[in-house]
């Protein structure tokens, strides 16, 4: 019983704290702005069992992207055991799920086998981290921190990989050595266990013990800590990819408000009227963190900085300051400094900083030539080329400023309805004396 | 071999005979005003009188899709010249646009709907190769049999709309031998031009993108560029000039090689 009442106890506290975590984040994605009506539920189902449960996008690296994979599978797997772990802890019951028969037999057999995969994935990952030079785990984006984190992340996984696999194999002894009724099936701790073959008893059940409460607390512990590190890509990748968007790569999106506004000018009736518009104006693009959409500031919370978008932007390849990683990741950034005085003092709040300049440059922007190569490499669907354009029409459209060709560009579509300083009269001299072979 | 005079049919002169042809072919600035790209339009357009095609283009009316302006950040811009452009179509009650261009081509396919311009658009290579598949163009010619071509993927094809099979099938049927960069399809590396960097200075960096791209397609030991996009030749025949390689490897449109082995 007070084993249940301790339980009970952490439990609830992993729980407050997480809710308070939870709505501190939701206040944050009430700043800001609506971006694509949720519709298409089957074409998004598909998506993620697509993408996020097959592992499609992540395979593109197929070497390291196998080891993510079968870190991403055994968690699914996994956390099966950890649900019946909860139970156990409530309820007193010892493999409360083992109702289940023969289901029950196999997911905990492929627990058993993913909880090695997984921890030889994560030996992989510390040592590519830590003794290889990776190309992508560096960039001006890249500070000291954010590789503690990912340490730290990896370290916390292997530790709970690690006392798994020592729960089970304490479990597997314990329950041969008294000739009770084993459950669930363990082919890799079953093995394992015959290292306790000299040990007492009593040793084995304290092993079994401490190795429980500890994989369970490690749990818990992760959990809460996770909304804070870059690896909450745990928690959202998943809903990230169902959440995406669905447009093809090329599109961006129409800004309805400006087509408001054009239409109305464009319509000899409104065209000189004061009042052009009812609606109170709205800022044109991206400046400040109050401007982006929830799914901008969801793809941040996702992002876990793997950098696969960065490696293969053609101008960050070519040396220019631009890296998609880095906008992203400026965007969780910013809203963790200015969505407190935000959300206190109201929309008008200010710290004379922005989003633009104080965290991504103009230069950055400039830079961009819209391939969407970062778009289709992030394994999570993040979208950075609309996000780019975003602040770039802030830019243009608030500031007025763009590089002197751009102007250039901007006043010859105006003036002569192309890019070039070309009369619309000469459009067609490439037909003049056109003619065919016949045969 | 006889030559015959080609007439390019105009939308307004036919509108005015009240005909309508089944096709708007949308030449683009570059088309109109790039002297290499002119070839690219004329080359096309050969193609599109060998297959006795009913299109006809606007002419002086064309005017930019905005494209270049949007990508920029100037959207009142772009809004201003797209609905320019619908009011034009609707009025020759045009619904069908074969593009060139690939940047004409996403945006008159996914972002004219969201102003209320729907049309069906095809860029010419789904144009190309359907009228291959179903036998209406039988390229019987040799001249480019086991020759090198490498294709560059024009980004607002590829990835951006997802067209990777048919400039491929097009170039079987020349029966080319296809040497695929080691960045192709949806890995492909940008030219370096798209989101108006066309039209500017590169940002500081330590290379040229075009470059970049240009050392892929030498590493095939290419003969031939295949472009499908007038950014991206402008770029690689830069690459190539920048290399010295413009005498021994041509950059050519999909369009001009089909017809160089049609003899138009």
């Amino acid at each position: 019983m007070a084993r249940q009442i301790i339980f009970t106890a952490i439990l609830l506290l992993t729980l407050g704290i997480f809710t308070y975590t939870a709505l501190r984040i939701i206040a944050f994605f009430r700043l800001t702005k609506s971006a694509f009506p949720i519709k298409n539920f089957g074409r998004r189902f598909a998506l993620m069992l697509n993408v996020a449960f097959g592992q499609t996008k992540i395979f593109r690296r197929p070497v390291i992207g196998f080891f993510h994979a079968l870190v991403f599978w055994g968690f699914c797997v996994i956390l099966f055991g950890s649900i019946e772990m909860v139970i156990d802890g409530l309820t007193g019951t010892d493999k409360a799920l083992k109702i289940l028969g023969l289901v029950y037999d196999i997911i905990m057999a492929s627990g058993d086998i993913f909880a090695l995969l997984v921890a030889v994935s994560i030996v992989i990952f510390l040592f590519r981290r830590l003794f290889l030079h990776i190309k992508r785990f560096e960039g001006i984006e890249m500070k000291h921190s954010n590789h503690v984190d990912a340490i730290i992340a990896l370290t916390m996984i292997l530790m709970l990989m690690l006392s798994l696999l020592g729960m089970n194999s304490a479990y597997f002894a314990l329950k041969t050595r008294i000739a009770e009724s084993l459950f669930g099936v363990y082919p890799i701790s079953s093995r394992l266990s015959t290292i306790y073959n000299g040990s007492s008893i009593k040793f084995t059940e304290t092993l079994y013990e401490v190795c429980w409460w500890t994989h369970i607390v490690l749990i818990f512990i992760f959990a809460n800590i996770l909304p804070y590190s870059k690896h909450f890509h745990v928690f959202l990748s998943v809903p990230n990819v169902f959440l995406s968007r669905l447009d093809p790569l090329g599109k961006l999106p129409n800004m309805e408000h400006v087509m408001r506004e054009v239409k109305l000018m464009l319509n000899p009736d409104t065209a000189f009227s004061a009042q052009a518009s009812d609606t109170p104006a709205e800022r044109f693009g991206v400046k400040d963190i109050e401007d982006v959409t929830w799914k901008n500031y969801f793809d941040a919370l996702s992002c876990t900085q793997c950098g696969r978008c960065t490696s293969v932007c053609p101008a960050n390849i070519t040396g220019k300051k631009l890296s998609p990683r880095k906008i992203i990741m400026d965007v969780r950034a910013r809203m963790k400094e200015k969505g407190p005085g935000l959300i206190k003092n109201g929309k008008e709040y200010t710290d004379s900083k922005s989003l633009i300049r104080d965290y991504v440059s103009e230069e950055e922007l400039w830079a961009c030539t819209t391939c969407n190569a970062c778009a289709q490499e992030c394994p999570i669907n993040i979208n950075h080329p609309t996000l780019i354009v975003d602040m770039r029409r802030y830019l243009v459209m608030e500031e007025g400023l763009a590089p002197g060709e751009i102007k250039a560009v901007f006043s010859n579509i105006e003036n002569n309805g192309a890019p070039w300083q070309y009369s619309p009269e000469d459009r067609l001299l490439w037909a003049k004396d056109l003619e065919m072979n016949v045969h | 071999m006889e030559k015959v005079k080609i007439d390019v049919p105009v939308m307004a002169e036919l509108h005015a005979k009240g005909e309508k042809p089944e096709y708007l072919f949308w030449v683009g600035c570059a088309g109109a005003f790039d002297d290499r790209y002119k070839k690219v339009v004329r080359a096309f357009v050969k193609i599109l009188h060998y297959l006795k095609v009913s299109y006809a283009v606007l002419g002086k009316e064309e005017s930019c899709t905005g494209d270049p302006a949007r990508r920029a950040g100037n959207e009142m811009l772009f809004q201003m010249q797209a609905l320019r452009n619908i009011e034009l179509f609707n009025a020759y009650g045009i619904d069908k646009i074969i593009t060139i261009c690939p940047h004409c081509y996403n945006i008159f396919r996914n972002e004219y709907p969201d102003l209320g311009g729907n049309y069906t658009v095809i860029n010419y290579l789904q144009f190309l190769e359907k009228c291959i598949n179903d036998g209406t163009l039988n390229i019987k010619s040799e001249l480019f049999k086991n020759k090198r071509v490498t294709y560059h993927d024009p980004c607002y094809l590829g990835r951006g709309n997802n067209i990777y099979q048919e400039p491929r099938q097009i170039l079987n049927a020349l029966s080319v031998e296809l040497a695929e960069m080691k960045r192709n399809r949806s890995f492909a590396l940008c030219c370096g031009a798209g989101g108006a960097q066309m039209f500017k200075e590169a940002e500081k960096g330590n290379k040229e993108v075009f470059i970049e791209r240009t050392e892929d397609a030498l590493e095939t030991g290419t003969a031939i560029i295949a472009t499908a996009c007038p950014f991206c030749m402008t770029m690689l025949t830069d690459g190539l000039k920048y290399k010295n390689k413009e005498e021994e490897i041509k950059n050519l449109d999909i369009a001009e090689l089909i017809a160089q082995a049609l003899n138009l």
